[in-house]
């Protein structure tokens, strides 16, 4: 196994930035050195295709509990502050 | 929104769902959760006219809830903690005939389809719901709700850069436990350099 102090150095500093690469919001010149790195290094494509299906995965993640259903009494609670809300856009 | 009643019912529909599922996720209580989301859409009825930005209603909503989340707690779940070394997320590598090795599940056969079996879901349930807290406020913002970066920021009311931090290190969590799954599940890809 390899200390840490042994990974590229490189490879580290990809690693760090690449969720903001992912999302691009990297700058122009750091983006095409990164993509520079990225299209030489195996690892790190691995890596960097893995941490994209994580994101994904995240997007099409919907939690399953829902809300219990609206009761009556919440409901007109709620209904009673929309109206008043709605009166008051219309005064 | 429009004043008739079923714009109503569809706005509580939409927006109950959604931040009964945010607030059931950082608080882990239903009651607390179905709580948070009646005193959110309360808040935002009463304050409707404070939203300068009609199409920003989501992050508005949503800054609401989590307000209304810490009130809950009595304590921030949100409160600032040191961040996580990107180290503990390094996938392992170790050296092979001169060669640098990476030990990562094979994440190629993955279909789309494969987020429907249950037992994936399963992972990613789990994996998210034991992020620290400060991650994953900031990964349900940010890839389950699909707010900007500045979006997020503002809800949270942290700077962008402690986002676009948070986030980083969220997804490294996420991606290990996922990896760990697969590569239970079907074995060890070695990428190599």
């Amino acid at each position: 196994m390899l200390e840490p102090h042994e990974r590229s150095e490189k490879c580290k500093e990809m690693f760090s930035l690449l969720s903001e690469y992912l999302n691009m919001e990297l700058p122009a010149d750091a983006c095409r050195e990164m993509e520079a790195h990225i299209s030489g290094c195996a690892p790190c494509v691995e890596f960097t295709e893995s941490l994209k299906k994580t994101v994904e995965l995240c997007r099409e993640y919907e939690p399953e509990e829902l809300p219990a259903p609206l009761g009556d009494a919440a409901r007109e609670e709620l209904l009673g502050a929309y109206r008043k809300m709605m009166a008051t856009r219309t005064d | 929104m429009a004043g008739d009643a079923g714009a109503f019912d569809r706005f509580v529909a939409h927006f109950r769902a959604k931040v009964f599922q945010y607030s059931w996720l950082m608080c882990g209580q239903r009651e607390d959760a179905e709580e948070v989301a009646q005193d959110t859409l309360l808040k935002a009825f009463e304050s409707f006219d404070q939203l300068r930005e009609p199409e920003r209603v989501r992050p508005w909503i949503f800054r609401i809830a989590r307000n209304a989340c810490l009130m809950k707690r009595r304590k921030s779940v949100f409160a600032p903690s040191r961040e996580l070394s990107l180290d503990e997320f390094l996938p392992a590598m170790e050296r092979e005939g001169g060669q640098v090795k990476l030990q990562i599940a094979d994440w190629s056969g993955l279909p789309d389809q494969e987020m429907l079996r249950s037992e994936l879901k399963g992972v990613l349930d789990k994996a998210i719901g034991e992020l620290p807290e400060t991650y994953k406020s900031v990964m349900l913002m940010r890839d389950v709700e699909e707010l900007s970066t500045q979006e997020t920021a503002h809800v949270l009311e942290l700077s962008e850069d402690v986002v676009k931090t948070r986030l980083h290190r969220a997804r490294l969590a996420v991606r290990q436990k996922l990896d760990s799954y697969l590569q239970s599940a079907g074995g060890v890809r070695v990428g190599t350099a």
